[in-house]
């Protein structure tokens, strides 16, 4: 049984059209991160879940029911809110307890769950606090704590940490999955951070401009970007795209790069000769001192804690991101050379964006990479 | 702030007794005049050393007048009543009203909504005598001039407009996310209503009731056109004062300070729960 399935859905505002045909299917029990950028429509379609937007066209079914056109408190869904939105004028046990409220459960049962759910979000010592009496962070598990409360079936978690500082968000990245898991439900979370997105998602789904554009495993979507567009906005540093048509020879197909030749899939033939954007990650290149290697100018160097991100110049004066692990030795200035596996990059078309898949079994290697 | 002269804070002090002057003094004096008789108040030049006497304030509950002219009888307590239940009928028929339909235009965007929302607002535009001609007559045909029932009818086009404007602010404020959190933890949108926007809406509320209660309350056109001796309020029974053996100042005086002091108290009361509560921010950090 699926735990949510969104079919056609589309809303516009006024002229503007939010969400253009939308379908959608997250398993019970599965998390579901809708990413994408600000402005791509992930809130407005996580509030037509919720029931607090009427969606134009397209249904929504919960648990196997359809909702479509029922009101929010009828759907059995938790949802919290990326400005926490909590009642001001109720104390945090008040807010917690607001679900179960609705249920008319008796007085002890509704002080047993919220006094367990406090617990296990660590705001057990602030339950009779107004919200304006807690910080950012206790604020944002009260959220999270009324959204769980009364253990729904769907819980709509809307970047629930965009409004917390770095070591909360850290924290709760490390410490949301195993809650999820444990309350079993069916989640799906929006955010704009891509590690939020890689760290929890069972499956990303990414929304662009109202639209799905690609859905997939957090592996699948880092890997194999559906669009030129969303490459760059999973990986810190970010992809390099360089401008390159594919060639092919009695050797096999191949791009070009500062006269190096960097060997591709053979699954990629059919590109030859078209106009195509080569996506390389920073990662998956690296200095080195063979002849075959892209020779490059050292332009800067960034260290990070954990790694370390070189932008170089080629000889065209394109500019390429390597990353390597801090610690790692390389060059700092003057020349170099950079070598890149062509197993590990993806072809994009460059008129339409989308990803060239390599035909036959070319297409599984890069699944397993 | 803190970092001011000597000089700029001299000015700000002197600029504030100048304001509190300017605007306590005709309430300081009709409170003196309130405890003289008129030759003392009639004394040239003006002198604020005198006897202070309750004679008006006696003369006012008691309703007997005393004049060289003979006694006169005062309605004033009877005008005092009428205008608190004038007042206190039209504000609560205008907040049952006005505050749900403040918190439709507020949440709720429809066909003509602004239409209306602005048809009631124009309603203030309008000079009342424009509107009392017509209304009189028609109130005369349908038995209501006269009636209580009636004045509070027309004292709507006074707080209706006035609450529903201010409230539909109060309500727009509220992130519609914290009402849209309490229906989907489950409940109606009756009881979000009244759980949630009422309760976060109550300064906006209050502060509008008390505006609408100060203009009913100091309405005079319409209950002088509308209302006979026996239903009308204290703005226009002090006119009773004006009398053909000449004009009581003191009585008026006393009478000014009886009937603003309700409306006083009333804010000096409210002004707490205006000002707390405004800043409960729990939608953003």
């Amino acid at each position: 049984m699926t735990g949510l399935a969104i079919e056609n859905l589309a809303k516009r505002f006024k002229d503007e059209t939010v969400l253009d045909d939308i379908s959608l299917e997250v398993g019970e029990g599965e998390t579901l991160v809708l990413f994408g950028p600000s402005g791509a429509g992930k809130t407005v379609l996580l509030r037509c879940i919720a029931g607090a937007v009427d969606p134009d066209a397209g249904t929504i079914r919960i648990g196997g029911e359809d909702m479509t056109e029922a009101p929010p408190e009828r759907r059995g869904v938790g949802m919290a809110f990326q400005n926490f939105a909590l009642f001001p004028h109720m104390t945090a046990f008040d807010n917690i307890a607001s679900p179960l409220t609705a249920r008319r459960s008796a007085k002890e049962a509704i002080r047993g769950g919220v006094e367990g759910v406090a617990k296990l979000l660590k705001i057990d010592h602030v339950l009779s606090h107004p919200p304006r009496a807690l910080s950012n962070g206790q604020k944002q598990r009260t959220a999270l704590a009324r959204a769980l409360a009364a253990s729904p079936r769907l819980l709509l978690l809307d970047d629930p940490l965009r409004n917390v500082d770095a070591k909360l968000r850290f924290e709760m990245r490390l410490e949301l999955p195993r809650l999820l898991a444990d309350q079993g439900t069916t989640v799906v979370y929006v955010t704009q951070d891509y590690k939020e997105a890689m760290a929890l998602g069972d499956r990303i789904a990414l929304l662009a401009e109202g639209r799905i554009v690609q859905v997939g495993t957090p592996e699948e979507i880092y890997h194999t970007p559906a669009t030129m567009g969303i490459a760059p906005l999973f990986g810190d540093p970010t992809i390099n795209l360089l401008d390159a048509v594919p060639e092919q020879d009695a050797v096999g197909v191949f791009v070009t790069i500062s006269d190096q030749r960097i060997p591709l899939d053979p699954g990629y033939a059919p590109a030859v000769g078209r106009d195509c954007v080569v996506g390389i990650r920073p990662e998956l290149l690296r200095f080195s001192e063979a002849a075959d290697a892209i020779p490059v100018t050292i332009e800067a160097e960034t260290p990070f804690n954990e790694k370390t991100v070189t932008l170089v110049i080629t000889k065209r004066g394109r500019e390429l991101l390597v990353s390597r692990p801090a610690g790692a030795p390389g060059p700092t200035e003057g020349q170099a050379r950079v070598a890149c596996d062509g197993a590990t990059v993806v072809l994009f078309d460059r008129a339409s964006g989308a990803r060239i898949v390599p035909e036959t079994d070319g297409a599984q290697t890069e699944e397993a990479a | 702030m803190e970092h001011r002269s000597t000089a700029e804070r001299w000015l700000h002090g002197i600029a504030l007794t100048l304001v509190v002057l300017f605007f306590m003094f005709p309430i300081f004096w009709i409170v003196l005049m309130s405890l003289q008789t008129n030759e003392t108040i009639l004394r040239s030049p003006p002198s604020m050393v005198f006897a202070p006497t309750i004679e008006n304030y006696v003369a006012l509950i008691t309703g007997r007048l005393e004049t060289q002219a003979g006694d006169l009888d005062i309605a004033f307590m009877r005008n005092l009543g009428n205008s608190v239940l004038l007042s206190v009928g039209s504000v609560a028929v205008a907040l049952l009203l006005g505050v749900p339909a403040a918190y439709a235009f507020a949440r709720h965007k429809f066909r003509g909504s602004e239409d209306i929302a602005f048809t009631l607002l124009s309603f203030r535009f309008a000079p009342p005598l424009l509107v009392l001609l017509p209304l009189t007559l028609y109130f005369q045909e349908i038995g209501l001039a006269d009636t209580y029932f009636g004045l509070i009818w027309v004292y709507q086009l006074i707080c209706l407009p006035l609450i529903l404007w201010i409230v539909r602010g109060y309500f727009e404020d509220i992130s519609p996310d914290v009402e849209h959190a309490y229906r989907i933890a489950g409940h109606s949108w009756l009881s979000t209503f009244r759980r949630i926007a009422l309760p976060l809406a109550g300064p906006g509320i209050a502060a509008a009731g008390l505006l609408a209660f100060i203009f009913a309350w100091n309405n005079f056109i319409f209950a002088l056109v509308l209302a006979s001796a026996d239903k009308q309020p204290v703005t226009v029974g002090a006119l009773a004062f004006v009398t053909a053996s000449g004009i009581q100042y003191g009585q008026i005086a006393a009478a000014i300070v009886l009937s603003i002091t309700p409306t006083l108290a009333l804010a000096l009361y409210a002004q707490r729960y205006l000002v707390e509560g405004l800043s409960l921010g729990a939608v953003k950090g």
